[in-house]
């Protein structure tokens, strides 16, 4: 349990007023919301902790508590006293709503008042924790919209990933995260994807981009040849004297687009022209008669 | 027309606790839109999300909406130059390996 200065957490003087805490409490909680700051997890910890400060302060009689034994907390007979007052409000408390042991407040805050305490803040409604999940998954898996089933929590949560989904991308689960406190609305799912890619094609934004060997001759004389895309083999018809670096589009081949069905990137391909090695001596001597002929 | 869809503006006013003038105030704004069936008002499912956190925003953070508009849009824009950063460095990815 370690001692925690909720003045300092506010920025608040030992000797500020009442009114001066709200203000300190208010300006933390406009920077720090988690509506305010979504996918941040500092920004949720700080704000449980000007809550918990808050929560501590703004009530008079917990704020006499803390500056009687906050600060000497270390001194084993005065937390002792301050556990048994605890104990004591505790019983006395018996109906108070709500049980806040799970609610993320410090170990020092449990200790020292028993959870979120009665009075003001007892009837604020709080929404649950979002609940932040990342999931790997292979470059062809977000090729097709499926579905997949996480495990939050011990719940089975089946959900649809929609063909296109981005590395680095989240999405959001409505009501699957935290339970809400004091009949508060549950928090929120948010499942970052991570999107590896193990193919032969270099995904940029919705394109497919990719290259193809192409032999000396086809590159010369033209001819078709067969492919691979995203989806499977299509044919592709190279022209005659084609250039080594030459890049082609296929319209519609690439990856697809999030949340826009049947909509495709397009494919890119780049032509690299593979020389012929270990020539025979008829070959050689082809290849000499045709530098002759293009010699001018 | 169907009201399947649709909650009742009083019932939500008794739920988050606030008077009918504030979702016609969110409604002139532009950031929620309100309709009237056989003389009744509503507001469609799928927008509750996003008013339960502009509700949040007026009761837990004081903030008046006029400011939730500004922090809606601000949020936005975020949240645009986020995905935005995510693009860049994917495809700084694909030039780094």
């Amino acid at each position: 349990m370690a001692f925690i200065d909720y003045y300092n957490i506010l920025g608040v003087d030992k000797r500020a007023t009442d009114k001066e805490i709200k203000i300190a409490y208010r300006k933390l909680a406009r920077k720090y919301h988690p509506d305010l700051n979504p996918h941040d997890k500092e920004a949720e910890k700080k704000f449980k902790e000007i809550n918990e400060a808050n929560e501590v302060l703004s009530s008079p009689e917990n704020r006499k508590k803390y500056d009687e034994y906050g600060k000497d907390w270390k001194h084993a007979d005065e937390f002792e006293k301050a556990k048994q007052q605890h104990h004591y409000r505790r019983d006395t408390q018996a109906e108070a709503p709500g049980d806040f042991s799970d609610s993320g407040y410090s170990d020092f805050f449990e200790s020292m008042f028993g959870g979120r305490t009665g009075g003001r803040g007892g009837n604020l409604k709080f929404r649950g924790q979002d609940y932040d999940a990342e999931l790997h998954l292979d470059l062809k898996d977000v090729y097709t919209t499926h579905k997949r089933t996480v495990i939050v929590n011990g719940k089975n949560i089946r959900f649809t990933i929609p063909a296109g989904v981005k590395n680095g991308q989240v999405i959001k689960i409505k009501g699957h995260g935290g339970e809400g406190l004091n009949g508060g609305p549950n928090g929120d799912l948010h499942i970052t994807f991570t999107v590896e890619n193990h193919s032969k094609f270099r995904l940029d934004k919705d394109d497919l981009y990719t290259t193809v060997d192409l032999d000396l001759y086809k590159a010369m004389l033209g001819g078709d040849i067969t492919i691979d895309t995203f989806d499977g083999k299509v044919r592709l018809n190279v022209k005659p004297e084609t250039q080594n670096g030459t890049k082609v589009k296929l319209k519609g081949k690439g990856f697809p687009v999030y949340k826009k069905e049947g909509v495709f990137g397009d494919l890119y391909i780049t032509y690299r022209i593979i020389i012929p090695t270990n020539l025979t001596e008829k070959e050689k001597e082809l290849f000499t008669q045709l530098a002759k002929s293009r010699t001018p | 027309m169907n009201t399947k869809n649709f909650i009742p503006l009083d019932k939500l006013c008794t739920h988050y606790k606030v008077e009918m003038s504030f979702f016609n105030n969110l409604k002139d704004i532009g950031l929620i839109e309100i309709k009237t069936i056989e003389h009744s008002q509503y507001i469609h499912q799928n927008e509750i999300y996003d008013i339960e956190k502009i509700v949040r925003m007026y009761h837990e953070l004081e903030v008046n909406i006029e400011g939730i508009d500004v922090v809606l849009n601000l949020l936005q824009k975020i949240e645009a130059l986020q995905n935005e950063l995510i693009s860049v460095k994917n495809r700084l990815r694909l030039y780094e390996n």
